[in-house]
């Protein structure tokens, strides 16, 4: 009898344990939705999400140009990691023999492992100079920051596509071969197609990570607050513009930093949402 | 030809990926392995030495605490996901989505929140104990996920055999079930400190940037990865930067090559 109650218990202890996450995830909504939304009650969500010109001293608020930012430097960090993403997993899973597979897992595992902080660095000492000398101003601005989060995003897109094109049956792979087709031909034609809701998750994990990269971006994405003229004009993330003000904001200057995370996390469910609904397709 | 080209695509973008990890991993170590000196580790920070001793420090004693809280949550809810709930029972769907949105959620969000709950509603101030509560939450999905792998892994007979053997649902649990997954519960928190470690955005509005060793779980205390935000922003610091980049790095290295270990023991075992 004792022995069935203490079952009972510890079955209770785990259970809660699991309710730990939803907890969490409530709390999180909460705290930011409570301080976020009655200051964008207060600002107004039309003038928000759409004013161009942030001036705290002013309480003018409006994180449109940041919103901008945070895309612009998302589709840029795409269009470069993407593609070397997918082609690098695409040899990873069937190009590579055993002895550079073998070097080069550990390797992408490295890359993904580099603290962001480190990744911005390289971004300040090499990247800006390098920039400011072929494209000429600051350095600092969108290309930057997109070239930079396009190499960070890349091991999350390598990993995941490859493990993608590794669960392809190979039998595709053969009946392609068999058609007489050669094994690059093979590889593209029926092996990735089969693999492209993988490699779409992969790339919605991409998204994820470069819309919401923080220091790395601020050290070289130059941080102004207006909406950008150019690929090389400095800009300021949703980001950034939390890390930057964060520190000395009061009032509505810093409820309308947390109702920019409001915004963030907006963006970042969609995402989740999306990649969500991909994976329970691909079981399905 | 189409395959030729086919080729060479694959092939560069395996060599460009290749070329710049090596471009920024050896960047950080030539340009930074010449600044190490050994006043950067004496035990107290001055503004002469820029000592990184007490973010070293202050890194592992926030590891220790974000693990011991994240674990035994992680693990524990593992175990309900796996060993308890049944087919078709609700709350697994529920932690399922929930655990997938805390993965997604950028550190700056928890950065926000952690500040928002820990260090204003709950009036504990910058201090560790605000940091390691947002990061413990943080590594939580990750710890779940792998976690729930490795049991997932366990051979039914081996929980077969325990209650064959007349062994409740318990002892069974953290006699037989457990044990036998700790490899893999290993290699999640070797991911879990791999993430701390590199963690900047979700700590400096909690556990804030103050540069001594952390001597209360309410004292403020800067880890390695803020220590070196810290440096890059006030900008007087360059030479130290590249030196905590380096010893950064090292650590990175060290934690994926434990990681590889882990994963490739367990892979030997499974053959």
């Amino acid at each position: 009898m004792k022995g069935n109650l203490k079952e009972k218990l510890m079955q209770l202890v785990f259970l809660l344990a699991a309710c730990a996450s939803i907890a969490a995830v409530v709390l999180i909504c909460v705290f930011l939705f409570g301080k976020g939304i009655p200051a964008i009650g207060e600002i107004g969500l039309i003038k928000f999400l759409t004013g161009t010109s942030w001036k705290p001293l002013q309480n003018i608020y409006g994180i449109l140009p940041m919103i901008v930012g945070s895309i612009y430097v998302t589709i840029g960090a795409i269009i470069i990691g993407v593609p070397i993403g997918i082609l690098c997993a695409t040899y990873m899973a069937r190009f590579s023999g055993p002895l550079i597979h073998r070097i080069m897992e550990p390797a992408v595992n490295l890359m993904a492992g580099v603290p962001s902080i480190v990744y911005g660095f390289f971004g300040l000492v090499v990247i800006v100079p390098f920039m400011q000398q072929t494209v000429g101003g600051s350095g600092k601005g969108i290309l930057t920051a997109s070239i930079m989060l396009g190499i960070m995003i890349l091991p999350t897109i390598i990993g995941v596509s490859e493990a993608a094109i590794k669960a392809v049956p190979d039998s595709y792979y053969e009946g392609a071969l068999a058609l007489g087709a050669t094994h690059e031909v093979s590889v593209f034609t029926s092996v990735l197609p089969a693999a492209k809701s993988g490699v779409v998750a992969a790339v919605i994990l991409g998204v994820g990570r470069a819309i919401g990269e923080t220091l790395a971006v601020s050290m070289i994405i130059g941080n102004q607050a207006i909406m950008p003229e150019s690929i090389t004009s400095g800009v300021r993330t949703m980001t950034t513009n939390i890390i930057l003000e964060m520190g000395y904001a009061s009032g509505l200057h810093r409820e309308a930093l947390i109702a920019t995370g409001v915004v963030l996390f907006a963006f970042v469910l969609i995402i989740n949402l999306l990649f969500s609904l991909i994976n329970r397709r691909n079981k399905a | 030809m189409k395959s030729l080209i086919l080729r060479m695509a694959v092939k560069l973008s395996a060599l460009i990926t290749m070329i710049v990890l090596a471009f920024v991993v050896g960047f950080v170590l030539i340009k930074g392995i010449p600044n190490l000196n050994l006043a950067m580790f004496q035990w107290k920070y001055t503004t002469e030495n820029v000592s990184m001793m007490p973010a070293i420090i202050n890194t592992l004693i926030i590891t220790v605490i974000s693990l011991a809280i994240a674990l035994p949550f992680g693990i524990f809810s593992a175990v309900y996901l796996v060993e308890y709930a049944g087919r078709g029972n609700k709350i697994v769907g529920i932690v399922r989505l929930t655990t997938e949105t805390l993965s997604g959620i950028p550190s700056i969000i928890y950065g926000l929140f952690g500040y928002l709950m820990f260090v204003v509603a709950l009036g504990w101030s910058y201090s560790v104990l605000a940091g390691t509560c947002t990061l413990a939450i943080m590594i939580l999905p990750l710890i779940m996920r792998t976690t729930e792998e490795a049991l997932k892994s366990v051979p039914d007979a081996f929980r077969e055999g325990s209650f064959g053997l007349g062994a409740g649902k318990l002892r069974t649990v953290f006699k037989v079930v457990l044990p036998t997954a700790v490899p893999g519960i290993l290699s999640g928190v070797i991911l879990g400190i791999g993430r701390i470690v590199g963690e900047t955005a979700a700590l400096i509005y909690t556990a804030g940037t103050v540069t001594g060793v952390a001597t209360s779980l309410f004292s403020s205390g800067r880890t390695l990865s803020v220590h070196m935000y810290a440096l890059l922003s006030e900008g007087l610091y360059t030479k130290q930067a590249y030196a905590t980049a380096v010893v950064l790095l090292l650590m990175v290295i060290i934690i994926n090559g434990l990681s590889s270990l882990v994963a490739g023991k367990m892979a030997s075992k499974r053959n």
